[in-house]
This record gives structure tokens, C-alpha cells and sequence, in this order.
């Protein structure tokens, strides 16, 4: 097959949608375009049945019970503000304590911070080297004010699958609610809400192969019933969770995408895997001071990302400008700050600022990744030939000696 | 982010990439930035006796915009006198490769780097200077470098 530039290898960021996925939605633009609301006529009825096969599939991905228990959003960024600010707001006379990790996805941690300011406290458990959270910091971080716990299952830029069946089992021993953004590991890792005895999940249909603008938060009725303060006041949609008329067809959506990632999603993660690791050992063979962040066991089949020492993020994306990566630089952000992900890990600035993510998915090909691993090669050596760095480095200079003037 | 063709241009091909002889007492080398800040830039000069910039070479570890920055200076800075060179701003950089605000600092490292390497260049003259006049009388001309073999 005759490889088309340029190569799309961000697949943490979004996904396309499978043409499976848009085949099933594509009805309910038109033809079938009802109000799932809308209780007395057929139009009404066909979309409420549409919406709750997509609920029926979402649950069962996640191995829940309930096609009712799963309430549509917009995306995991409701999801996470819905399920840790409607929480936090139900149980505020309980206590009003949370625990999260200071690696979660900006929709947990900013959400966090929002309720710190009104009055919360909010225990941010450091991670390892790897990337992992231990969780014996989570146990020690709770006290009898704790009423949530949110940890994600993997994460969004080093791709580390946490321990949540270790962390559930400690939240369920004390009563506390546990919530879990599952957005970058659902149809990649096995996820099953009894087994990690999470509450709340939240899930993008984006980030499997569906349509943006539309997600779910699984809320946990049985054997305990979670209750939380809806953040958006209406119709009382979503068993009063969420009002806002359905996006009909993205349900359906998702829930086709829940479907695949659940018949094929074991398949396809291993032939991520692969693909991965060649490309790991074709860009780890070529080159010198590669440093894989992030655990190698406990992470993503599809994600690699990699710090190339001596050269920045953003003139490294710049020189593969046909293959569409992620940077942790500072230099590709609007804050100037690099990523606060690898920085939590311990990897020094310097680091943070060469790191590239690569994002490998469904519709990766092993051409791509010959093709986007030998390129690497070549365009990293010559920019490391541009780099007084690599220079110093060669010289047997011990950067760390250099008195550098900060600037 | 979307570039100027003009920074595209110097990153793609960059001009003067490489090294001099630090050595060199007629070499200035300006080493400005940090690592732990996303970019160091190293710039080069080799000065003539008649304290014109006969070369100049970079290396960066940077963004595209560093990297164009650095090699548009060293363009910028053959031919001219010391004088000249000292002149020249980062705002004149950023005109010229059309910088958006969020890079204005690879500019600004870049005027940096050109005044260190003066720095240096004048520094080592001095030095040189000093040394072949140890016992120099108060008021004596500094001799001019013209004639002298750099043999160091």
C-alpha cells in the first residue's frame, strides 16, 4: 500500500470515526432526527430507543449492569466536572475532602482547584519515576472527611495504566466514593467497573473511534446507589443528572464505538503493541540518549512517548512535519510552561522540553511506522548536528556543571 | 503554530551551522540560555585585525524560531565591524522573520548571544593585549594587532 502523507500518529489526542460508526449514526441527522424526549409520538420513540442501545453497549464495555445507569454528556470534561463537583456538592456535610493524583487530565485537576477555592481540600498524591501512582499514598491520604477519590486509568500523555483495582478496594473498605476518568484506556486495557469497584467513570466517544462532543458518566446504582447535584439545571434529562436534549445521533455514536472497542478492542491493542515496540526499537536502535517516559509494563499498547536529549520538542515536530505528534515542550504551549505530567514524574525540564508523543491506533499501518521510525532517525541526527548541546555532550562536557544564566 | 516562509526558510536551510576554534584569540563565542529553558544558543565570531566579522557560526538547542534566529544573525553579523554588530536588536529579528509574540524571547537570546560573543572576542584581545605588555607605562597606546601571528 502506497503510503499518504501526512501520517496521523496522535491518537491519544482524538480519533476518526470509524466508518462503521458514522454508517449508524448517519439516520439520525435525518430520517430519524426525534427528540428522545419527546414521549408521544414515534419520532420521539425511535431516538429513545437508539439512545438506550447506545447506553446498553456503553454499559457494557465498562462490564456495568445497567444501561440506566449511564448518563450522556458532552464529552469526559462534563463527565469529570459533573462527577467530582455533583459529588463533592451532594456529600459537602459528610465531609469535604478529595484525593486525585497530581498526573490527572486538567478537567479533573482544574476542577479540583475550582473547589478548593470554595472551601475544599484536595490531596494531590505525588507519582513515581514511572509515572504510577502507589496505592499506599492514597490509603495514607485518607481521612474521615475523604468523600471521593479520582484516578484516572491511563494517562493521556505517558500512556501509565494505574493500579485502580488496589485503589477501589481501598475506597470501597472505607466508604468513599471512587471516581475514575477511563477516557484513554477504554477498548486498550481491561476495564470492568466491579472489578476496579469504581462509582463513577467517565468516557469520551472521541477517543475510541466516535464522534466529538459526546461522552458518558457512568453513575453506580447497585449495590450503592451514588448520588450527585446536577451542574447544568433544565429539563431534567438524564434522570435529572443532566438536562439538555440528547445528541441523538452522537449517542449512537458512541455507542457503536463502545461495541467495536468491546469485540475488537483486544485484537486491536495487540497489534498496537507491536506496532509500538518496532517503533520503539527502530528509533531506540538508531539513536543515542532516548528516554522512554513512563512505565513500559504499565501502559497504553498504542503509546510511545520518548524524550531525544539535546533537541527541542517543537523543532523536532517541525522536521517530521508530515507525521502529526504531540510535544511536551513548553515551546508548543500557550503557557510556556513544559508538561506538568512529565514534570510530576521527575523528568528534568530539559527532558520535558525534547519529549514527543506518538499516539499509534486502528488505522496505523506498519508502513507508517517504518516510514515515521527511520525518519525520526535521520531528522533527529540532524538536529542534534545543529545542537551546541549535543556538541558539549559529545566533548564528554557534564551539562549539569554548565553554569547556564536562566532566562 | 503557523510560521513565516522566512523562518521555515532559515530552519530548513539554516546558514553557518558549526563551530569555530574557541581557542582562537581572534574567536568570540557567546554561549546564552539554558537547557532547563528550552533553548541554548552558541554564536561564533571570527574577527579580522581590522576588527571587521569575517565569520560566523551557530549551533542551537531550540524551538524553529530559535534556530532561525541564530542563523539570521550569523548572516547578519559577517561583514560588519564590532561597532555595527553590537547595534543590532532583537526587534529588528523579529521584523525581519516575522515573530509572533510567544517567540519574541528567541530574539531576544539571539542579541544576546551576538553581545557575549563581542564580549568575549574583547575580552580575549585585552588578555592578549595584557599579556605582551606586562609592565605596560601609564598612557601607552595599546599596540595594534596588526602583523601578529596568532600562534596560540
Amino acid at each position: 500500500m502506497a503510503l499518504r502523507l501526512p501520517i496521523y500518529m496522535d491518537y491519544n489526542a482524538t480519533t476518526p470515526v470509524d466508518p462503521r460508526v458514522l454508517e449508524e449514526m448517519l439516520p439520525y441527522f435525518t430520517e430519524k432526527f426525534g427528540n428522545a424526549a419527546s414521549k408521544s409520538h414515534a419520532f420521539g420513540w425511535t431516538a429513545e430507543e437508539a439512545v438506550n442501545v447506545g447506553r446498553e453497549r456503553v454499559a457494557k464495555l465498562i462490564g456495568a449492569q445497567s444501561a440506566t445507569e449511564v448518563v450522556i454528556t458532552s464529552g469526559a470534561t462534563e463527565s469529570d466536572n459533573l462527577a467530582i463537583k455533583g459529588v463533592a456538592e451532594y456529600l459537602q456535610d459528610k465531609g469535604k475532602h478529595i484525593i486525585t493524583t497530581t498526573i490527572e487530565h486538567k478537567a479533573v485537576l482544574d476542577t479540583c482547584k475550582r473547589l478548593e477555592k470554595q472551601g475544599w481540600q484536595v490531596t494531590y498524591v505525588p507519582v513515581g519515576k514511572e509515572g504510577l501512582v502507589d496505592p499506599d499514598d492514597i490509603r495514607k491520604a485518607m481521612t474521615d472527611q475523604t468523600v471521593l477519590v479520582s484516578v484516572m486509568l491511563a494517562n493521556n500523555e505517558v500512556g501509565t495504566v494505574q493500579p485502580l483495582e488496589e485503589i477501589g478496594k481501598l475506597t470501597s473498605e472505607r466508604g468513599i466514593l471512587f471516581h475514575t476518568d477511563a477516557v484513554q484506556g477504554l477498548g486498550k486495557v481491561p476495564f470492568d467497573v466491579n472489578a476496579t469497584n469504581a462509582d463513577l467513570v467517565s468516557i469520551s466517544a472521541h477517543k475510541m473511534y466516535g464522534p466529538k462532543g459526546v461522552g458518558a458518566l457512568w453513575v453506580r446504582r447497585k449495590p450503592r446507589r451514588v448520588r450527585l447535584v446536577a451542574q447544568m439545571d433544565g429539563g431534567g434529562h438524564e434522570r435529572g443528572m443532566r438536562s439538555g436534549t440528547l445528541n441523538v445521533p452522537g449517542v449512537v455514536g458512541l455507542g457503536k464505538a463502545a461495541e467495536l472497542a468491546m469485540l475488537e478492542g483486544k485484537d486491536e491493542a495487540a497489534r498496537a503493541l507491536k506496532m509500538r515496540e518496532r517503533l520503539r526499537t527502530l528509533i531506540m536502535d538508531g539513536l543515542d540518549q532516548v528516554f522512554l517516559n513512563g512505565s513500559l509494563d504499565r501502559r497504553l499498547p498504542g503509546n510511545l512517548n520518548l524524550s531525544f536529549a539535546f533537541v527541542e520538542g517543537e523543532a523536532i515536530m517541525m522536521a517530521i512535519k508530515d507525521v502529526a505528534v504531540s510535544s511536551g515542550s513548553a515551546c508548543t504551549s500557550a503557557s510556556l510552561e513544559p508538561s506538568y505530567v512529565l514534570k510530576a514524574m521527575g523528568v528534568g525540564d530539559e527532558l520535558a522540553h525534547s519529549s514527543i508523543r506518538f499516539g499509534i491506533g486502528r488505522f496505523t499501518t506498519d508502513e507508517e511506522v517504518e516510514y515515521v521510525g527511520r525518519l525520526v532517525v535521520e531528522k533527529i541526527s540532524g538536529l542534534r548536528e545543529m545542537s551546541p548541546l549535543y556538541e558539549m555532550y559529545k566533548e564528554g562536557v557534564d551539562l549539569k556543571s554548565v553554569q547556564w544564566a536562566a532566562h | 503554530m503557523a510560521y513565516s516562509d522566512k523562518v521555515i526558510d532559515h530552519y530548513e536551510n539554516p546558514r553557518n551551522v558549526g563551530a569555530l576554534d574557541k581557542g582562537d584569540d581572534t574567536v568570540g563565542t557567546g554561549l546564552v540560555g539554558a537547557p532547563a529553558c528550552g533553548d541554548v544558543m552558541r554564536l561564533q565570531i571570527k574577527v579580522t585585525d581590522e576588527g571587521v566579522i569575517e565569520d560566523a557560526k551557530f549551533k542551537t538547542f531550540g524551538c524553529g524560531s530559535a534556530i532561525a534566529s541564530s542563523s539570521l544573525a550569523t548572516e547578519w553579523l559577517k561583514g560588519k565591524s564590532l561597532d555595527q554588530a553590537e547595534a543590532i536588536k532583537n526587534t529588528q529579528i523579529v521584523e525581519e522573520l516575522n515573530l509572533p509574540p510567544v517567540k519574541i524571547h528567541c530574539s531576544v537570546l539571539a542579541e544576546d548571544a551576538i553581545k557575549s560573543a563581542i564580549e568575549d572576542y574583547r575580552r580575549k584581545q585585552a588578555a592578549r593585549r595584557a599579556a605582551r605588555e606586562p609592565k605596560a607605562e601609564a598612557g601607552s597606546e595599546p599596540q595594534p594587532a596588526a602583523g601578529v601571528l596568532h600562534d596560540r
